[in-house]
């Protein structure tokens, strides 16, 4: 079996084996460790990726290509790119922290694992398709096992978070399922047989009107997923409703798929719909941006305060996107893996919160750094690297989206990456304030001086999120390079 | 005349003697021992099911008023498939509520009778033949309708269908009359030659098209559809569903393509008007059902709209998706309709509320229902997916992008009340809960059957592509 296929197969095993497993002990012992051979293939996928680069000059590398639906021309066919090789490490960190998190999982805790398995398994395929088909089917089973996910381990008005989050991502999917019939049968202006396959959609010219028509579908479509304003509604309820595992995970995994997709199909297949959609939806995307930086302000729950920091981080991905660049796209996808760690993180240390104070309204808390310091220190890492500080992901992130930008000489595009720049000092504000609220100061509540100090299985998935995080922000460049060289092809079309 | 062409008629005169059979034998089975007879018309119609799978030739005798097809056969063994799953989970229902009143062969007699219909319809090489076979697929449902006496809500049903179903043939009769003045001929090959396009063949056309749709409850002519399965008997309303709208999809599909496909410009916009209107109605009406028959028939008439997307195509790619929708369709719906069945018999209750927590008490039941509806929702990897996948595309290759994308905003309300039951069974807790419980083998195995089918059609793409060899015969 190839290197790929491997990375949907062991989930599936993994689900398979839960499925005769009993109780919490054995459900949460084979989750964690299908998560780590997932973990050790993704490492190992990077090397082996590096080392295939030198020899192998094409845009996907690894691939395999078998013939599903004959007369559709529907196949199974995968590949890894740079970037789909980057994502697919940040799956697999985020699902092996989010196993690690959910240690103590109460209530079903057999279904719990396999639902956030299928998630991954879904993920995990949407990253390696060449097929829009099986992207769109990938694209489906990760969204659907967040309405369990939510519905029956949440919090708060989970039925309705859980419902409105399926119910809109799953119209997005719909949305999207139409454009994709439009560009499969636009697929063959020459008279060939019409295709699936991205990189033979890609040589050929879909007719001016088509792109037209289809580009906002297939945009519209994915970036509902990554929270594209006015359309992020879903995203602060299902956050807020989710339990802390599927926070991360929503957060920093799947929300990705709606960036890279727009950068992998929209852009890509539809160039010429994407010049004439550009300014509209960079419109969007910096009222996107500035909403839920001011959003998160307003919050006083700590989940939705970084859910609305989602929403304008994941802005910035999209603006960073349609600014049809290198070296934005670059910082795009740096925004992507840097959002999806912190994101995963922030979200693991608000569930540590949450489960020993037993509240998430910053009011009511005070002084955690001095009763829970491992947790606050964490904390305040997360919400530096969230700000943009130099040495942690974020920074290096949105210094090439914003000089990937600047590139762009013409008034609009001026104007648009000022405000989005000038959001930066928001975000400051609204992560330093709840340092100050939260962690600083005198404990408020008396009996928050006796909280539980972190537990092991804590402070590993912390330590599996930090490591990146820093890791990043200190030497960007091999990932840098990475991308960037993953990215010519895909630029060709726009320039 | 060769006594081998006869052959042709294989399946249709071993039903015929299955059902002398059954009549024969119970005069020969003492009272008390009439739930043997159930056994044994199982393990007769299996093995009917399963001499039916094998080949069959083409061809057709009585001067071309029966022919039968690669495709006709195939979709003769999806009926036959579906009536054996409906009959495993049918048995357990007949043993214990039916038997006892004396009416156990009736209730197959009946059934065969109608599926024989069904042959005949789907095999007619004429309009009479036709007819004979849709009356006879009609009329012994009406009967099934009002099985359970005892209940005034199955009597109505009964009278409801009869009502509706004598109507609609009698429209659809008037419709046929016009074609054969227009066309000169009843036979299928003649009228193909020499219908053109004129108003007497479109009005022809226009109500026999009325007449099928009451058949396969299109809006607007689905006002019946609702009450008659709430009424009837689960295993009848599973039978009208599934096995009657197949039917009547197939047949319906094969009268535009062939002898109406001159007229395809027209019965286009008819199509395409019906979609829209049966999708919308059908889907905003199942959104307020609490009372899960009434819910599935709401969700099977917006089923019908979503396979006319298919029909609207018109070429080859329609006829393999559409049949590859409706033998999906089959399954999903069966599957659905036996968990409805297991739970009702237990505890006789009917209705989405009670179903909260079942989960926890019957997590097997709740997983077969959970991927039915995820089926019938068209969620992957269950097979429903592909089917509607399909169904757009075909849509799409003509061009109607805008009726594609109408059709998906209907997939996704569908979802918000798929989603509805799938939230009673996992979401809620509930003290009153359904209590646990075993189904007996029979039910077992059919609701098995239906599961593995889910979960495998759709993966498995070699079906797709013998359905699609197989439709181009058709053409």
């Amino acid at each position: 079996m190839d290197i790929l296929t491997l990375f949907i197969v062991v989930p599936i095993i993994t689900i398979v084996v839960l499925v005769f497993s009993k109780g919490l002990k054995q459900a949460r012992v084979i989750s964690m460790i299908g998560s780590l051979v997932q973990l050790g293939m993704a490492i190992n996928l990077v090397f082996a990726y590096f080392r295939e680069r030198e020899i192998n000059q094409d845009i996907m590398v690894f691939t395999k290509d078998s013939v599903w639906f004959k007369t559709f021309n529907i196949h199974y066919n995968v590949g890894v790119d740079g970037v789909s090789v980057a994502l697919l490490l940040l799956t697999s960190v985020v699902v092996l922290a989010g196993v690690f998190i959910s240690w103590k999982i109460k209530e079903l805790p057999k279904e719990f694992f396999i639902s956030l398995l299928v998630l991954s398994t879904g993920v995990y395929g949407f990253f390696i398709s060449i097929d829009l088909f099986t992207m769109f089917v990938f694209y489906e089973i990760a969204v659907i096992p967040m309405y369990l996910l939510i519905g029956i381990w949440g919090t708060g008005p989970r039925e309705y978070s859980a419902m409105k989050l399926t119910i809109m991502l799953m119209g997005a999917s719909a949305v999207l399922l139409v454009g994709i019939l439009g560009i499969y049968f636009n697929s063959n202006p020459d008279g060939s047989a019409l295709t699936f396959n991205i990189l033979e959609i890609a040589q050929v010219n879909i007719p001016f009107e088509a792109q037209k028509l289809f580009f906002p579908l297939v945009f519209i479509g994915f970036a509902v997923l990554g929270a594209l304003f006015p359309f992020h509604t879903w995203s602060p309820d299902g956050h807020a409703s989710a339990p802390t595992a599927v926070s991360m995970l929503h957060a920093g995994v799947l929300m990705k798929l709606g960036g890279y997709g727009v950068f992998r199909v929209a852009m890509f297949l539809l160039p010429e719909g994407a010049l004439t959609w550009s300014n509209f939806f960079i419109v969007l995307s910096v009222i996107g941006v500035i909403y839920g930086a001011f959003g998160a302000i307003k919050q006083k729950d700590l989940k939705y305060i970084n859910a609305y920091s989602s929403v304008s981080h994941l802005g910035l991905v999209l603006f960073a996107l349609l600014m049809l660049n290198k070296t934005a796209w670059n910082g795009a996808i740096l925004q992507s893996l840097s959002h999806g760690l912190m994101t995963a993180l922030f979200f693991a240390l608000i569930g540590m919160i949450y489960g020993r104070t037993g509240t998430r309204d910053i009011t009511k808390l005070g002084g955690l750094l001095k009763v829970i310091p491992v947790i606050s220190a964490t904390y305040v890492i997360a919400g530096l690297a969230s700000l943009g500080l130099p040495g942690f992901s974020g920074f290096v992130a949105e210094m090439n989206i914003f000089v990937g930008a600047f590139q762009q000489e013409n008034p609009f595009h001026r104007v648009a990456t000022i405000i989005s720049v000038s959001v930066i000092v928001v975000t400051a504000v609204y992560i330093l304030r709840v340092v100050g609220i939260m962690l600083m100061g005198p404990v408020k509540n008396k009996k928050h001086l006796t909280l539980q100090r972190v537990t092991w299985y804590e402070k590993t998935g912390i330590v599996l999120l930090l490591i990146p995080i820093i890791g990043m922000g200190v030497a960007p460049l091999w990932l840098s390079d990475m991308i960037l060289e993953s990215l010519q092809p895909f630029i060709k079309g726009l320039i | 005349m060769d006594w081998n062409s006869f052959l042709l008629m294989r399946q249709e005169i071993l039903l015929l003697s299955i059902i002398l059979l059954l009549l024969i034998v119970e005069v020969f089975i003492s009272k008390n021992k009439k739930g043997n007879l159930i056994h044994f018309a199982i393990f007769l119609f299996g093995i009917h099911t399963a001499v039916g799978l094998l080949a069959m030739e083409e061809g057709s005798i009585f001067g071309g008023m029966f022919h039968t097809t690669g495709l006709i056969h195939f979709f003769k063994n999806v009926l036959n498939i579906g009536v054996f799953i409906l009959l495993l989970q049918s048995a357990d229902w007949l043993q214990e509520k039916i038997v006892e009143h004396q009416r156990g062969t009736e209730f197959f007699v009946l059934l065969f009778s109608s599926l024989l219909g069904m042959y005949f319809m789907v095999s007619a090489g004429d309009f009479l033949m036709f007819f004979i076979g849709l009356e006879l697929s009609t009329l012994p449902v009406a009967a099934l309708a009002a099985y359970e006496t005892a209940k005034s809500k199955s009597s109505e049903a009964g009278i409801k269908l009869i009502l509706s179903a004598a109507l609609a043939s009698g429209v659809a009769l008037f419709g046929i009359s016009m074609l054969y003045i227009a066309g000169g001929s009843i036979y299928f090959n003649d009228i193909m030659q020499t219908i053109t396009t004129s108003h007497l063949s479109i009005l022809g056309m226009v109500i026999l098209f009325s007449g099928l749709a009451f058949k396969i409850s299109l809006v607007p002519f689905h006002f019946w559809t609702a009450d008659v399965y709430e009424g009837a008997p689960i295993s009848v309303a599973s039978y009208l569903s599934v096995m009657s709208k197949g039917a009547g999809v197939f047949i319906l599909m094969i009268l535009l393509f062939t002898i109406l496909r001159p007229l395809l410009h027209i019965w286009e916009n008819l199509v395409y008007i019906l979609a829209l209107t049966t999708m919308f109605i059908g889907n905003l009406f199942a959104l307020r059902q609490n009372n899960l028959k009434r819910f599935l028939a709401f969700s099977s008439i917006a089923q019908a709209g979503f396979i006319l997307l298919g029909i609207i195509n018109g070429e080859q790619l329609g006829v393999a998706t559409v049949i590859y929708f409706v033998l999906i369709y089959v399954f999903s719906n069966l599957a659905a309709f036996g968990v409805v069945q297991a739970i009702s018999l237990q505890t006789g209750k009917e209705n989405i509320s009670d179903y909260e927590g079942l989960y926890r008490t019957n997590p097997k039941l709740s997983l077969v229902m959970m991927l039915a509806l995820f089926s019938l929702a068209g969620i992957p990897p269950v097979a429903g997916f592909f089917g509607k996948f399909f169904l757009f595309t075909a849509a799409a290759a003509k061009g109607y992008y805008l009726l594609v994308f109408l059709a998906v905003v209907n997939v996704t309300v569908s979802l918000y009340y798929y989603l509805l039951v799938v939230r009673a069974m996992f979401l809620r807790t509930n003290e009153h809960a359904i209590p646990h419980f075993n189904s007996k083998l029979y039910m077992k195995v059919g609701l098995v059957l239906t599961v593995l089918s889910i979960l495998v059609l759709g993966l498995y793409s070699p079906l797709y592509e013998y359905i699609f060899e197989l439709s181009k015969n058709l053409m």
